[in-house]
């Protein structure tokens, strides 16, 4: 065995990787609650990969033939429901697990210096993850899959100029149709699951780099024992990965549990309108995009067209997602964890918390002019939280850091 | 070899120019591909005019065709809808149609048609792309009194009149787009072609 491993090591790091990214990778040892939500969603990552894989066994990408395969695999292949309202629910549970990972980054400051590259990559990994679910709605040629197709790629022929020939092209014809139904089959089982392997590796890279941040936001760094390992620092194998095991076994009980007894959640993971095939020539009296969408499509749709466009609601739209990249440097506060920062930080994250998931909601509901007017004030917030923050962190009134993490 | 100097401008420049000529390539190379993304030679071809029989449609009713994917509608309107038309010309964004590719110039007109009982329209929401439902009566319980018949998005709440133009306040920007067409016989009108001026 040794002789084995000795082999090995001489031509491949083996144990080397295995001490920097397991035994001696030293994380802080007040993790909490929060910290589940990384290894979760690798976790959700393998099971949506998995679970892709076997679906594509039986599914066909052909605008005539794919809603029935998706029927054939959910009546006819053995355990082809199971696989499939595995990869339905996984996708909403990646994004539960996300928003989560993203607010728990947002409340101990973990984007901060010199973390700011792997929040970096987060965000690029929270675009790709978008556009991977976006493919993936169009593909059971549902009147849903096909209308909300229809709708974003409308977004694009909103941009001036260049915006129609621009949405002919992602489309390779003047509808959505059958070449968009096989270039978005491609996109979702490829292209994009590539970039997504990359992003999550560069992100775990840079995380191992600098060393993980923690509830008080302390640099854990800073205090070595006389052989270089962090006074508060414990391995991450086996401590943490014990502890992310009750966190798997806890989530995969919830998992299962939606997806053997709720697997449409009501109409929120798997919309109603899409056990309906694809219908070029009808629009369902009602689009709503899947609920992880719903908070930018409610700002979408506040913005009023403007000098005969509607071009100012999509550029709010791609804003609202893309400002969080600037989120390192627009925090200015002296402290990096919610625990030592003053009132104003903290209402103002409560605030943006309230606007992200009531204007989820809005998202999901048909428009009315009171419900137009609550919109357009939660948009106003949303933004205000990030244009606003380095006034209000620099003026914040912080409590001192203590040198080493708490108990 | 210890007495020959190092040129470092010219290892430089050659860095450069190999560098710029490896990126050329990789421009070139990039083409084929964005280039398929392109409509394919099929989808242009059923992108092809359609000619289509005006004599199967009642007085009042909506025919629907298809048109590069897109459906089209056909509207057969009586006088007493065109006398409508121009008796809530306050309520719209563009009731003179003077927005730019709206519709062909043959078209810029009251009822914006060739033939005022005829109105040929894509029937895609100019918001989102949805296809509104043709509403021809007058005041329904659900449009408001004021409704005098035309198209509801039922998506966002969009709403055209019988000449497809956008009430204001909808969240469609402009009126629905009239396609290039012409009239091949009394009866007999082709979409996708534009008329002789």
């Amino acid at each position: 065995m040794e002789k084995v491993l000795s082999w090995i090591d001489a031509r491949f790091p083996m144990s080397a990787m295995y001490k920097e990214h397991l035994s001696e990778y030293f994380a802080p040892k007040n993790f909490n609650f929060w910290y589940y939500f990384g290894s979760l969603a690798l976790l959700v990552l393998v099971i949506q990969i998995v679970t892709g894989i076997f679906l594509t066994m039986n599914y066909k990408p052909d605008a005539n033939m794919a809603f029935a395969s998706v029927e054939y695999i959910m009546r006819d292949v053995p355990f082809g429901w199971l696989i499939r309202y595995a990869h339905s629910t996984g996708a909403s549970a990646f994004f539960i697990v996300v928003y989560l990972h993203m607010f728990r980054g947002l409340m101990y400051g973990s984007y901060r210096k010199p973390r700011e590259l792997i929040w970096v990559f987060g965000c690029l990994i929270y675009l790709a993850l978008m556009a991977e679910a976006f493919f993936g709605y169009l593909l059971p040629w549902g009147q849903m899959s096909y209308w909300g197709a229809q709708v974003i790629v409308n977004l694009f022929a909103a941009i001036p100029f260049v915006g129609e020939d621009l949405s002919i092209w992602i489309r390779g014809d003047y509808v959505v149709s059958d070449a968009t139904l096989n270039r978005f089959f491609a996109f979702h089982v490829i292209a994009l699951p590539l970039v997504l392997v990359g992003l999550i590796a560069a992100h775990v890279i840079a995380l191992h780099e600098v060393g993980s941040n923690n509830p008080d936001g302390v640099e854990i760094k800073k205090l070595k024992d006389e052989n270089g390992k962090p006074l508060d620092g414990i391995a991450f194998h086996p401590y943490y990965t014990v502890k992310d095991i009750l966190g798997v076994v806890v989530f995969l009980i919830v998992f299962s549990a939606i997806m053997f007894f709720a697997p449409e959640m009501g109409g929120y993971f798997i919309e109603a309108n899409n056990f309906i095939p694809a219908d070029p020539f009808k629009t369902p009296e009602h689009i709503a995009p899947v609920w992880y969408f719903t908070p930018y499509y409610a700002i979408l749709r506040a913005i009023p067209p403007m000098f005969g466009s509607q071009f100012p609601g999509v550029l709010a739209m791609g804003v609202a997602v893309l400002i969080f990249f600037a989120l390192p440097w627009l925090d200015r506060s002296p402290v990096k964890s919610i625990r030592y920062k003053g009132p104003r930080f903290k209402i103002a994250l409560a605030l943006f918390v309230v606007a992200f998931i009531w204007l989820g909601v809005l998202g999901v509901l048909p428009v009315s002019p009171m419900r137009t007017l609550t919109a357009q004030i939660l948009t106003a917030i949303y933004f205000a939280f990030f244009l606003l923050m380095p006034w209000y962190t620099k003026a914040d009134a912080t409590k001192p850091v203590p040198e080493r993490v708490t108990e | 070899m210890s007495e020959m100097t190092v040129n470092q401008s010219k290892r430089r420049f050659l860095v450069t120019m190999t560098s710029a000529v490896g990126g050329v390539a990789a421009v070139g190379a990039a083409i084929p591909f964005v280039g398929s993304m392109l409509p394919s030679a099929r989808a242009l071809a059923a992108g092809a005019p359609v000619e289509v029989d005006l004599s199967k449609i009642e007085p009042g009713m909506l025919l629907t065709v298809e048109w590069r994917g897109k459906p089209v509608w056909i509207a057969s309107r009586t006088p007493e809808m065109l006398a409508l038309l121009d008796k809530h010309d306050d309520r719209l964004t563009d009731p003179n149609s003077e927005a730019a590719g709206q519709q062909p110039d043959y078209c810029k007109n009251a009822t914006r048609s060739i033939k005022p009982e005829y109105m040929v329209v894509v029937g895609i929401c100019t918001h989102l792309g949805c296809s509104p439902t043709y509403r021809k009566e007058i005041g329904p319980a659900d449009l408001g009194v004021d409704w005098p018949g035309g198209w509801f998005c039922p998506c966002h709440g969009s709403r055209f009149d019988l000449a497809a133009r956008v009430f204001s306040g909808s969240p469609a920007p402009t009126n629905l787009v009239v396609p290039p067409h012409k009239y091949l016989s009394e009866s007999k009108v082709l979409i996708g072609e534009d008329q002789a001026a």
